[in-house]
């Protein structure tokens, strides 16, 4: 089999899994103007996946919200402003799952608590486990990815401009995907 | 600690003038108020001109900048803002990463001499000032019958809306130190 063979928590060796920045993404999609799809990402963020030996595993992730990336500069700043994610008193979007279940044909479920401007709600996402694989310097990688949906007015996140003829600029839903490269780091 | 302030009204004899006169006279320990005077000099709006801002509005964007907060009072004017205000914020929230008024708080009061007390204008000014980025308090101060509001010595007559109006500056004192907090500034 190749490096991408799919395998279950079971199979992968304990340890703490650290991320490749470079090889990760992590970003959100929401509909815009009702019909279309908007998408930014995240530059600045961190991932940290702990096995213990007994398969069970946790999975934390920290995102920088000034790393926000879209392309326009001045929306950049609008949605860096307090309108919008308020990165100068909220600098950080933070993960937590405690819970992690890979089934056996690698798909991924994790559930665990979201913090956007202080605002904590529990989550649930879902996805793959790719790996392990044995890559250079015989470093053990994992790829990860997941997806969600949140309901943003919940964290915080309430602006929006109404339709001349109905509807709203923005939609509450945004999907959040992070894609992840993770490297078992050395004992 | 530094407060701007900005009648949004020209006139010589402005009610909100006088409104942040008397905001002058509540202001928490270790605060200072200083009220803008050059809001009429200010050019109208062009983006062409963006790339060399005439010097008064330099001067407007500085005031803001080395100020800790803004305190503004607004007439009202066909349910809105005056022009020349609107304009004058327009000026101190571009460019939007570097404007003046990003992420600076500030709070918006109003007098009138309507029964309403600017409501509708403190509104559509918190409204605007949200969107230029600044961090904009959830409180108002409506002075109704304006032209009957004040004693000589430019306080409110009501003692309520006195107080009122000390609770809207130290609302803004107490933001700036949870700014200056967070950003450790």
């Amino acid at each position: 089999m190749s490096a991408t063979e799919i395998k279950t928590s079971a199979t992968i060796p304990a340890g703490t899994y650290r991320l490749d920045p470079v090889h990760s993404s992590a970003g959100f999609a929401v509909k815009h103007m009702v019909v279309a799809t908007f998408r930014g990402r995240f530059e600045n963020f961190d991932a940290t996946l702990t096995v213990d030996e007994n398969g069970s595993a946790s999975l934390t992730g920290a995102v920088q919200v000034d790393s926000l990336e879209v392309k326009d500069e001045n929306l950049k700043a609008h949605l860096g402003s307090p309108e919008f994610f308020d990165a100068e008193r909220y600098p950080e979007i933070r993960f937590d799952a405690s819970q992690v279940d890979v089934a056996h044909d690698g798909s991924l479920t994790v559930a665990g608590d979201l913090t956007i401007k202080d605002q904590t709600h529990p989550l649930q996402a879902t996805g793959t486990v790719t790996g392990p694989a044995v890559t250079f310097g015989d470093v053990i990688k994992l790829g990860v990815t997941l997806e969600t949906v949140i309901d943003r007015t919940k964290y915080g996140l309430n602006w929006n401009a109404p339709l001349p003829k109905g509807g709203f600029a923005l939609a509450d839903d945004v999907t959040l995907t992070v894609e992840l490269e993770l490297a078992r780091e050395e004992a | 600690m530094r407060l701007l302030a900005v009648s949004g009204s020209l006139r010589r004899d402005s009610h909100n003038s006088r409104l942040l006169r008397a905001a002058a006279q509540q202001l928490p320990p270790g605060v200072e108020l200083e009220i803008y005077d050059g809001l009429k000099q200010i050019p109208p709006f062009d983006e062409d001109d963006e790339s060399a801002p005439a010097p008064e509005v330099l001067e407007w964007r500085d005031a803001i900048e080395s100020a800790d907060a803004v305190l503004f009072a607004t007439p009202e004017y066909n349910s809105s803002i005056p022009g020349q205000l609107k304009n004058a914020v327009d000026w101190a929230s571009r460019p939007k990463a570097q404007a003046a008024l990003r992420n600076k708080p500030v709070a918006v009061i109003g007098a009138s001499i309507s029964m309403f007390g600017a409501l509708w204008s403190q509104a559509e000014l918190r409204k605007v000032l949200s969107a230029s980025g600044a961090r904009v308090l959830d409180t108002e101060l409506a002075v109704a019958t304006a032209h009957e509001a004040f004693d000589d010595e430019d306080q409110l007559i009501e003692a309520e809306l006195g107080d009122a109006l000390g609770s809207v500056v130290q609302d803004l004192a107490d933001a700036v130190q949870r700014r200056s907090q967070t950003v450790g500034a």
